[in-house]
């Protein structure tokens, strides 16, 4: 079963960079022909958009499907393809500095990702570390299950709570449904 | 009085607010000795059960002293008498009540214009569970007024706990109605998705009411232990096929008895359609992640009985619902009965057919409760059911 706790530091973090995301997501789509010309590499609109995309949907999975660590190793995996196209934008580029400076942003929230990927593998290998509580002796049963089956089978129950006769199962054997 | 109080999503708190009055002759003034946290309180802490308001007493699981009677109430209650208190208020007057349909009784939601908005017809007033029940403070608090407490109590006999009787006021009868619902045959298998407490509660209904074979579906391994203990076959549907699993426990036909134990907040990421709905739900553009209610129409046995105790607020999405007509599925769902069930069970407790207080696993004092929510919510240190003492 993976681990996770809503209320965990790793976890919190993990929601602010979930809405980091949803953020920066939401301007690449909408201001993402402003973006790529301040960077310098106009011919990369498209793409821009598309990472805002990835960036939403990645916010969504950290704030609302529950075990944020893949999240957050896609956002990590996010950064990488973010890092490859600014490297490969600040070639011939005019504006090369300002590509540079969100490089350098890039890399900072790539650390900030690493660290919240480890505190959330370290809240689950401290939770695997903990004694299992063993409830296999809690029957709610005076006696064995086997003696216990069937032993409110007279109990009172309304006409209104039984399945209507024409609509049981009939033995395989009977007309059933026929009169 | 102390009281846990609901502040918006995630915050519950344990507050010092104004002392319950007797407000209507047929009002009682409870004690409370102990109290539980409700699988479906969870889903006013996080927020999904619409009409809720800041300031709001949670808790509609308790149990206590009867302090303060008012004077349309005395015939049928004395102070100092011991009381389980069902979750659903009911007058015993209306024609619901008097058909024995006490959790939509006609007259105990004191919200019932807006009920009547919402629902199409007013539902019974409800303990601590949004005003859209009609707004009633909830028991997880030091006293509580119990309104229409002439017919809203179950008297407790002297000899037994109140870990014994407490779940009398819902988990206990709400896995009794969903398994007598089913009309379960020796010849059944049943399969429950769920094995939180109502899960629990209801694979022992079943084991008592005579099914051939009871499967519990669930992914933590204590709760399918817990299940196990109680009779039941396990399935961890994240090492496993739901499907696969129960076509080979029934010969390919699919079980007859198919309950949802689960509700509203199925598991979000162990499939794509629980993905789907968490995140239309997190857009606001659905409220209930409906996996459970999916899995049941496609692998039930034509023919077959959904039953439906788990907790659903509003709107669902991509429900196979030309899926369950060809399949002449029977439906059958709501909010518990409860008095219907509790002299029933009271007996059965009282000769030790079974004992409730298996599914305890925590218990604190009041003002630990808000700790207790999250720690339930999350599943952690091994919770299954939360009590809590005032």
């Amino acid at each position: 079963m993976a681990y996770y706790n809503r209320s965990s530091a790793g976890d919190n973090l993990a929601r602010g960079l979930g809405w980091f995301s949803i953020g920066l997501g939401v301007a690449e789509l909408m201001a993402g022909r402003s973006i790529a010309r301040w960077m310098g590499m106009e011919d990369r609109t498209n793409l821009i958009r598309a990472y805002g995309v990835r960036e939403i949907t990645t916010g969504v999975g950290l704030l609302a499907l529950g075990d944020p660590k893949p999240w957050i190793w896609g956002r990590i995996a996010g950064d990488a393809v973010d890092m490859a196209t600014l490297a490969e934008g600040m070639r011939d580029n005019r504006r090369a500095g300002n590509a540079g400076i969100a490089f350098g942003a890039v890399l900072a929230a790539t650390a900030l990702d690493i660290v919240c990927a480890q505190k959330l593998h370290q809240e689950e290998a401290h939770y695997r570390s903990l004694p299992v509580p063993d409830y296999s002796g809690r029957s709610g049963f005076p006696r064995a299950v086997s003696a216990m089956r069937g032993a409110a089978s007279d109990a009172p129950i309304a006409e209104d709570m039984r399945t209507p006769k024409i609509l049981q199962f009939q033995p395989a054997t009977g007309q059933a449904g026929a009169s | 009085m102390r009281a846990l109080v609901w502040h918006g999503a995630n915050d519950i708190r344990c507050d010092t607010v104004p002392d319950p009055e007797i407000e209507h002759p047929r009002d009682a003034i409870v004690k409370v000795t102990t109290c539980a946290i409700c699988g479906s309180d969870l889903h006013l802490h996080d927020n999904f059960m619409p009409g809720m308001e800041k300031g709001d007493i949670v808790g509609h699981e308790f149990m206590g002293e009867v302090m303060e009677v008012g004077s349309e109430a005395k015939s049928a209650l004395k102070v100092g008498e011991r009381v389980v208190v069902p979750f659903t208020i009911w007058c015993g007057e209306c024609d619901q009540c008097k058909r024995g349909n006490y959790s939509v009784c006609e007259r105990s939601n004191r919200n019932k214009a807006l009920a009547d908005k919402v629902f199409g017809h007013t539902t019974a007033g409800l303990f601590g569970y949004t005003h859209l029940t009609g707004g009633y403070a909830g028991g997880q608090a030091e006293y509580v007024r119990v309104p229409m407490a002439d017919r809203t109590h179950i008297k407790i006999p002297s000899g037994l706990t109140d870990e014994q009787v407490l779940f009398l006021g819902d988990i206990f009868p709400t896995g009794w109605q969903a398994a007598a619902q089913c009309d379960i045959q020796p010849t059944d298998t049943v399969a429950i998705w769920g094995c939180g407490p109502v899960g629990q509660m209801t694979i022992r209904s079943a084991v008592l009411l005579g099914a051939k074979q009871v499967v519990a579906i669930d992914r933590v391994p204590e709760r399918l232990a817990m299940a196990k203990a109680g009779g039941a076959i396990t399935i961890n549907f994240e090492e496993e096929s739901v499907v696969e699993r129960l076509n080979e426990l029934t010969g390919g036909k699919g079980p007859e008895k198919c309950i949802d134990a689960v509700g509203m907040e199925a598991h979000a990421t162990a499939t794509l359609d629980s993905m789907y709905d968490r995140a239309k739900q997190a857009l606001m553009l659905e409220s209930d992640r409906a996996h459970v209610l999916r899995e049941m129409i496609y692998v039930c046995r034509p023919a077959g009985v959904l039953s439906i105790p788990g907790v659903y607020g509003g709107l669902i999405d991509k429900m196979p619902f030309g899926m369950a007509m060809n399949k002449g599925l029977t439906w059958r769902m709501g909010q518990t009965h409860v008095n219907r069930w509790t002299d029933d069970l009271l007996n059965r407790i009282q000769e030790g057919q079974i004992d409730p207080s298996f599914v305890i696993t925590h218990t604190v004092p009041l003002d630990q409760g808000p700790e207790m929510y999250k720690t339930f919510r999350d599943k952690r240190d091994g919770c299954i059911k939360v009590v809590l003492k005032p």
